[in-house]
């Protein structure tokens, strides 16, 4: 389902909301992500995974500044993901599923924090923003 | 059969004891009748759907979601044997309700939102991995009798 214009506005003013701290939260979906579902370490083998990890913490602004990028080029998601895309499916050879396991990890981790804020409607819009992005990152794959 | 440690088992069923079993039904099931809008073809005979408002006061809703949290909280206090809980409820979402288990995997995850929001910090990654685990197993056992 394409992302609507009130989709659009509403994903752009929760991401003015959370403002420099999208890092602390993609670092938490991540960890998130780590402990949940297992499988998704193997990912990342040469890394110290342990609870406060700075190599997870670097990984996880990596994570924001894209995501951020991606809130910046609503119009365009697969085009401003193209070399992420690219990235994960060839190099990386991230299994597309996985994607969709930190999209749900951060959408906990935004509940978590601005409970007021994630009512059904923006819980739909970010979930559709967050599909869009995961979309866009598999459409490389295979 | 969900394999839980004892931290794991505490943490869910500590939580548990604090949730309005009712009301965080019925927030779950608008929720995924909002957030996954396919799914609300199997909900025709419940009048007014058509935005998230109408989805959230929608008595219904609530009522079923109510029933299906209730049926949940079941499976909690029967780890052991989720498969043995749900295999009515199995035969019956597969045989006369038609519906595709995937969505009990949808069912789950916006649980785990819903409870995210309500515990805030408490709901840390440990807790989460935990009830993780439990929705996922609630979920293969609806599935169980599926053919």
């Amino acid at each position: 389902m394409a992302l609507s214009g009130e989709d659009r506005a509403a994903v752009r003013a929760l991401w003015r909301k959370l403002g420099g701290n999208v890092g602390i939260y993609a670092t938490e979906a991540l960890e998130r992500t780590f402990c949940s579902f297992p499988a998704t370490k193997a990912y990342f083998p040469h890394f110290d995974l342990s609870p406060g990890s700075a190599q997870v913490k670097a990984h996880g602004q990596k994570v924001a500044d894209a995501l951020t990028a991606a809130v910046a080029h609503l119009d365009d998601l697969p085009g401003a993901l193209s070399a992420l895309g690219a990235l994960h499916a060839h190099r990386l050879r991230v299994d597309p599923a996985h994607f969709q396991l930190l999209s749900h990890c951060l959408l906990v981790t935004l509940a978590r924090h601005y409970p007021g804020d994630l009512g059904p409607a923006m819980h739909a819009s970010l979930h559709k923003f967050l599909s869009h992005v995961t979309s866009a990152l598999a459409s490389r794959c295979g | 059969m969900v394999h839980l440690t004892a931290e794991e088992k505490s943490l869910v069923s500590s939580m548990w004891g604090k949730v309005n079993v009712d009301e965080v039904g019925g927030e779950a099931l608008g929720r995924l009748l909002i957030v996954y809008p396919w799914t609300q073809r199997f909900f025709d005979s419940f009048g007014n759907l058509s935005t998230p408002d109408a989805v959230m006061s929608n008595a219904k809703v609530k009522a079923h979601g109510k029933k299906v949290l209730n049926s949940f909280s079941d499976g909690l206090k029967n780890l052991d044997n989720l498969k043995g809980t749900f295999a009515k409820l199995s035969e019956l979402h597969c045989d006369k309700l038609h519906v595709d288990p995937e969505n009990f995997k949808l069912l789950g995850n916006v649980l785990v939102c819903v409870l995210a929001r309500h515990f805030g910090r408490e709901f840390t990654p440990l807790a989460q991995a935990a009830y993780q685990k439990v929705v996922a197993g609630v979920a293969n056992a609806l599935a169980h009798k599926y053919h």
